[in-house]
């Protein structure tokens, strides 16, 4: 109990840790993101190339 | 060593080093964090004048710490692809700026959080460390604004470059505001003798290295996306994606 309400300043602790927790997921799910969409219009662009060929 | 070094700056070799070593970076700085946030958060004594709301500093400085770095990255890598014209650095440019405005955005907001129960006021408009952060957080995105107003990557390569290396000067005033002016912020403590207990001083150093690890990780798998972009009609990105196990 004492941890959570880290004498009296818990609100503002466990904000700036959630708020870092809740960053870095996000920068780390957008870059995985950008990179399955780039990944995926290359590679169908590709197959088609290769189905006309 | 030049050798590796123009190795290095092929976008073939860069792609398959950096598939090996992004994941071991991502899972090695996965556990620093954790440690380190452990220790901040439940074994490190408090401050005897902040309480423990100075645990945030775990949080804050490293975010701080990687908010000047991907700045510094994303302007050095522009100058590299301006004079050397090595296009593997503009596409480091390119993969820093979201990671950097992130981290910058952290910054902000936990030195806000911060700053209500520490000086009675989440925000300071007259403060020169605060100003400048915020002022990199909008160079971060005009860098990325004019990046994607421009459709011809080269020349968006080159006008962004010129603008990252134009901000730098912010960069030397976000570090220096604390030294040069009267700020509500405090002045350079972590590298300082005798600010810190080694108590506390570790585990920030654990957070900074595991910090920085993470963002190696992240700008690895950036860089690689922007590599695939920018090489997606060349022989060797068909042939990685047209194989058996792909490359992704």
């Amino acid at each position: 109990m004492d941890s959570l309400s880290m004498g009296g300043y818990g609100a503002y602790v466990w904000s700036c840790y959630g708020l870092t927790f809740v960053i870095v997921v996000f920068l780390n799910w957008r870059g995985r993101l950008r990179q399955k969409r780039i990944y995926r219009e290359i590679e169908v662009r590709l197959k088609a190339l290769e189905d006309r060929e | 060593m030049w050798k590796w070094f123009h190795q290095l700056a092929s976008p073939p070799h860069f792609y398959r080093i950096s598939l090996i070593l992004a994941p071991w970076l991502g899972i090695s700085g996965l556990i620093l964090v954790a440690y380190g946030t452990w220790q901040g958060l439940f074994v490190v004594p408090m401050d005897y004048q902040q309480g423990d709301a100075f645990r945030i500093i775990y949080v804050h400085v490293p975010s701080a710490y990687l908010s000047m770095m991907a700045y510094m990255i994303m302007a050095t890598s522009g100058a590299i692809g301006l004079i050397w014209r090595i296009k593997l650095s503009h596409a480091v440019a390119a993969a820093a700026a979201p990671i950097g405005a992130g981290f910058t955005f952290l910054a902000l907001c936990t030195g806000s959080i911060w700053g209500r129960p520490m000086w009675g006021t989440w925000w300071e408009w007259g403060d020169p460390r605060m100003m400048s952060e915020l002022i990199l957080l909008f160079l971060y995105f005009g860098y990325m604004a004019l990046r994607s107003s421009i459709d011809d990557t080269t020349k968006a390569d080159k006008a962004s470059a010129v603008l990252a290396l134009v901000g730098i000067v912010n960069v030397v005033i976000v570090h220096f505001s604390v030294e040069w002016w009267s700020s509500l912020h405090q002045g350079q403590t972590v590298f300082k003798k005798g600010t810190m207990d080694a108590d506390m001083r570790i585990p920030l150093f654990i957070m900074l290295i595991g910090f920085t690890l993470l963002f190696g990780s992240m700008l690895l798998r950036r860089i690689r996306t922007e590599v695939l972009y920018r090489e997606r009609r060349t022989r060797w990105v068909r042939e990685m994606i047209l194989s058996p196990g792909g490359g992704a």
